[in-house]
């Protein structure tokens, strides 16, 4: 059985869809790249798969040892958190509030976790700085770090190297392609198609077109085709 | 000055003042932040106005305790503001526009209407500015002051963790299986406690500047989430005792003494951060 199997399903806010039926499935260990078109739908469809929005129409399903709350999710930086008063290990530490359940603060073992990922990160040595006095590339190892808290086997990551510059985004991209290799699952949205087809094993196109294949399938298929020479002529 | 000050400790009600007085201003501080941050603060002010409504339609009635109407009828309405300000951002702030201020109208006109005071602006002026109600207040109010000052500060204490993880990110803290919504509703629970709480302190216009100034001066001064609040709760402990000292002193208002310490220690934290190169 595969981690999530997603059948027919429809996505969109307050009952417009947005984009029509989709069929995908993800494998354990895998790196799912999701492309298309802005407004196609890819932020929705992240949120509809973590739970944030209720499907319009069909299901999906989750497999494999998969709990609701195993996944983690690295969103788009929001307005509030930019002047934010909180400095990197509170924000990792809050990564495990799905651990923690009712009780009140966090235990050594939460906080021996949230030490290892912010070494895992690199970003140990500024634990006590201010989130909003990082680079943006900083804050997104910070958000990595605490998405990480929460997971062992799933990762959402929606457009994780928004408004970095390209050495930051190699580096990111470096950065969550290890830990692919170390058996978390990737789910990313990019609109960078050449990372796509650089990094990632299976492809879900949305959009006018949908198509969900691995990488070779979709570089052969209409749809990849024209939508790789629509990117490169740009 | 010691002297005089020490005379009026002497007098109960000075005591339970100064007492009721800490304790609001500790609990008021404390949501601040959260408030802030959240985009929350015009909940905050259009609950202070309903408020006032509440308060008088309570002193129409002329009932002896006037918290009992006005504590549910605020609660209620932050959880009505809370919900239809969830969705749709620009519906929710007209919603709050409207609630607020059709209560003020309608207070106004009820107290007009129907007061049977002698002396109508100044029941008026003392409901929005606090005048005296802190001098005031009965044995009754001030237990129930005491017991929802701690019943708050205990609740955030509590929820800390999860109240810091929903106001930095509610996606995530939805996507990581915690329930921001019944967290959200809280909160606004606790607002709507604080600022009927606060209404005795300084008045319903005044609330906001109670919640928002102490957490406002702790973020030029601090980097760091918890630092943040426990210098805000210090800050608001300490200039809310001080205004309540100088207005006895000399005799000035309560509330808007407060609210002016409260203004000072804001421009003295700006400019230390500033000097400090706290935010750069």
């Amino acid at each position: 059985m595969s981690y999530v199997t997603v059948k027919d399903l429809e996505v969109g806010y307050d009952k417009s869809v947005i984009s029509k039926k989709l069929n995908f499935k993800i494998e354990a260990g895998e790196y799912l790249c999701i492309v298309g078109e802005n407004g196609s739908g890819k932020s929705t469809l992240m949120k509809t798969l973590l739970g944030l929005l209720k499907p319009i129409g069909g299901e999906i399903i989750r497999g494999d040892g998969l709990e609701a709350d195993e996944i983690g999710y690295l969103p788009q930086q929001t307005i509030v958190q930019r002047d934010f008063p909180a400095s990197v290990e509170e924000i990792v530490l809050s990564g495990c509030q799905s651990r923690s359940g009712f009780r009140p603060f966090y235990n050594k073992e939460e906080k021996k976790l949230a030490r290892e990922n912010m070494e895992r990160m690199g970003i140990e040595d500024m634990a006590h700085k201010c989130y909003r006095e990082l680079s943006g590339g900083q804050q997104q190892r910070v958000l990595l770090a605490r998405a990480l808290c929460s997971t062992r086997k799933v990762l959402l990551l929606d457009e994780p190297v928004a408004g970095l510059d390209p050495r930051v985004t190699a580096d990111m991209y470096d950065l969550i392609e290890g830990l692919n290799k170390e058996g978390i699952t990737i789910i990313m949205i990019s609109h960078d198609i050449d990372a796509a087809m650089k990094y990632a094993d299976h492809i879900l196109h949305i959009g006018n077109d949908v198509f969900f294949g691995t990488k070779k399938e979709y570089i052969n298929s209409e749809t990849g085709s024209s939508f790789l020479d629509g990117q490169k002529r740009r | 000055m010691i002297e005089t000050i020490a005379m009026y400790m002497q007098h109960a009600l000075v005591r339970r003042a100064l007492i009721v007085g800490v304790l609001i201003a500790l609990s008021s501080s404390l949501l601040g932040v959260t408030l802030v941050l959240k985009r929350f603060s015009f909940i905050g002010d259009g609950l202070s106005h309903v408020a006032f409504g509440a308060m008088a339609i309570a002193s129409v009635v002329n009932l002896t305790n006037k918290m009992v109407l006005i504590l549910p009828i605020t609660v209620i309405s932050a959880i009505l503001l809370l919900r239809t300000g969830q969705n749709t951002r620009i519906k929710g702030d007209a919603a709050i526009a409207m609630i607020s201020v059709g209560a003020l109208a309608f207070g106004y006109l009820l107290m007009n209407i129907f007061s049977t005071s002698t002396n109508l602006s100044g029941d008026v002026c003392s409901t929005l500015f606090g005048s005296t109600s802190i001098l005031t207040l009965t044995k009754w109010e001030v237990w129930l002051c005491i017991i929802l000052s701690v019943a708050v500060v205990a609740i955030f204490i509590f929820f800390y963790n999860k109240i810091f993880a929903v106001t930095f990110d509610e996606n995530f803290a939805k996507a990581v299986g915690t329930n921001a919504d019944g967290y959200n509703l809280l909160i606004a629970i606790v607002i709507a406690v604080i600022i009927v709480l606060a209404m005795n302190l300084v008045g319903s216009l005044l609330i906001s500047a109670l919640v928002i100034f102490p957490a406002l001066s702790a973020m030029r001064l601090f980097k760091n989430f918890k630092s943040v609040t426990i210098f805000s709760a210090f800050l608001s402990v300490f200039c809310s005792f001080g205004g309540i000292i100088i207005s006895i002193l000399g005799d000035t208002p309560v509330g808007s003494t407060i609210v002016a310490v409260d203004v000072l220690a804001f421009l003295i934290c700006s400019l230390t951060g500033a000097a400090m190169g706290v935010n750069k």
